[in-house]
């Protein structure tokens, strides 16, 4: 019988919980791990957070220990890339020259970050924030007194500046939105972060673009950031946080279906026969919400992951997850369930003053996320709720007097009672 | 080094001497303990590092926060013994510690 070889392009969390998920469902044959970054699989999230404000050692950034790969008989190929697949032959190529054949191919490749695109955007001071590596280049720069300049405002560049306030440096985070973090939250919770990162004294400059970035003093030293209301604030680092493109490039050529990504059904199939795609770079359809989803996060990785696994051993579990984020700032926990866009409602639970509340967002009265602040319970009644699809009501998801762990339960006993006596609770 | 025994759910025994100061999370996928994923990478966001602890030691235990406390809910199987393993910071005092893995977190 001829061995069969999966091949995973792809170093990250969805590629490492693939390898290993490929095992927990009893393959047998040969996986071989491909990462371009020349360190195995690591925690991308702390990257931002702990690991940036030296709280977090560099071994605990690996997802698993060096010996449990070879326990687990998975190969890697690190500080590689795979220049090209060829899906009629089902080979693919590295850049090293060597080539791999293989029985199905997981394609985990995640994004790259989206480059400033302006005049002086290369300026050697000028930093992004994706990799171990990005991390490691830009730690001696942070010192007390330093100035720093955060480009963007979405959970890197807020978690950044979070973490760099609380070091001493002097933080500048431009927002080119109206509130940080619209893309994922509401104008509420936007203006809520705002006005923490101010209080904890960043300076913070909503609806502030970048024209360029000038070198101040000829020699490479100090970057002089421009915005378009016409500062120029002095930076000895720029970090720029402003979005991540996924790598389809490698897809596309071998002919694999992208649009916003690599194009998946539910169980991570792309368009071509024996090529799969998790994480980042994943196009996928959620029966949630009944519509297309690519999402950066941990769980859609390592989710994905293990569906993809399931569907090359011939099990059939469709992806089907409630997406979950979390962001560390300050002493604030931002958990979020579920996808808000679209909403009608916005329901706040508790008073944002007090840096405890949530707030839930709903759509003809179908509860569609939540953003939980220092408020786990409401998190985790959400998450319920979302994968269950129980039926809510704005007045008493805001009743304080009714406990957020009992939110579903009695939601879940009145939509039963809404169904009528046909539908039995197990 | 203080001891902890996981004990998987088909039985299976294991001895892990871990260093005081680390949590139990970290201290099973050091050591390849299975049943323990720690998705979250050991902030109690994700529930994916659930035990259930040996009864006799549960009260020797810092008692948990509300954020464990809520993310417990996420776990199929919690009872009054259940506890998150990255929320477990090994101390002389937990030295022996007894603690059951799940067969798969969810």
């Amino acid at each position: 019988m001829i061995t069969e070889t999966v091949v995973i392009v792809g170093g990250g969390q969805a590629g490492a919980q693939a390898a290993v998920s490929l095992r927990q469902e009893g393959f047998e044959g040969r996986v071989v791990l491909i990462g371009d970054e020349p360190v195995l699989p690591y925690q991308r999230p702390p990257l931002s957070k702990t690991f940036l404000a030296g709280e977090l050692a560099k071994e605990r950034l690996f997802i698993k220990p060096a010996a449990f790969y070879e326990k687990i008989n998975v190969e890697h190929i690190l500080g590689e890339t795979v220049s090209a697949i060829d899906s009629s032959q089902q080979v693919v190529s590295l850049n090293g020259g060597q080539t791999l054949d293989y029985s199905h191919l997981i394609l985990a490749t995640g994004g790259q970050v989206r480059q400033l695109d302006c005049p002086g955007a290369s300026h050697p001071q000028v930093h992004y924030l994706r990799t171990l590596a990005d991390v490691e280049a830009m730690q001696d720069k942070f010192t007390a007194g330093a100035r720093l300049v955060v480009i963007g405002g979405g959970y890197v560049g807020l978690e950044t500046a979070a973490v760099a306030v609380k070091h001493g440096l002097k933080v500048t985070l431009l927002v080119a939105r109206p509130t940080p973090l619209s893309r994922v939250t509401s104008p509420e919770v936007g203006k809520f972060f705002r006005d923490v990162h101010r209080e904890a004294g960043v300076t913070l400059c909503c609806n502030t673009g970048v024209e360029s970035i000038e070198d101040d003093a000829g020699d490479g030293e100090v970057a002089a950031v421009v915005t378009d209301s016409g500062y120029r604030v002095l930076a000895d680092i720029v970090v720029v946080g402003i979005g991540l493109l996924p790598h389809v490039e490698l897809a596309e050529s071998a002919g694999v279906a992208c649009d916003n990504g690599i194009v998946v059904d539910e169980y991570g199939r792309t368009s071509v026969d024996n090529i799969y795609a998790a994480g980042d770079c994943a196009n996928h359809p959620n029966p949630i919400y009944q519509r297309r989803l690519r999402l950066e996060s941990v769980q859609n990785a390592v989710d994905q992951g293990k569906a993809v696994a399931a569907t090359i051993c011939g099990k059939d579990k469709p992806y089907a997850q409630v997406p979950w984020f979390w962001s560390d700032q300050y002493d604030l926990k931002l958990q979020t369930a579920g996808i808000n866009s679209g909403y009608d409602q916005a329901v706040v639970r508790g008073e944002i003053a007090s840096r405890s509340f949530a707030v839930f967002y709903l759509h003809e009265g179908r509860l569609l996320a939540v953003d939980a602040i220092n408020r786990p319970a409401e998190f985790v009644v959400a998450r319920n709720i979302l994968s269950k699809g129980l039926s809510v009501s704005a007045e008493r998801l805001q009743d304080e007097s009714i406990p957020a762990k009992a939110l579903a339960d009695e939601q879940a006993e009145k939509s039963v009672k809404k169904e009528g006596p046909s539908q039995q609770v197990a | 080094m203080i001891k902890v025994t996981y004990i998987e759910s088909d039985g299976t025994s294991r001895d892990v001497n871990v260093e005081e100061g680390v949590n139990l999370m970290d201290a099973a996928l050091d050591n390849m303990v299975p049943g323990i994923d720690g998705d979250c990478g050991g902030v109690c966001a994700c529930a994916t590092c659930h035990v259930h602890v040996e009864p006799s030691w549960i009260d020797k235990l810092k008692p948990m926060d509300e954020t464990e406390d809520a993310m417990l809910e996420l776990t199929d199987d919690r009872n009054e013994n259940s506890r998150l393993g990255c929320q477990i910071v090994a101390t002389p005092e937990l030295d022996g510690l007894i603690v059951y893995t799940p067969e798969g977190q969810h």
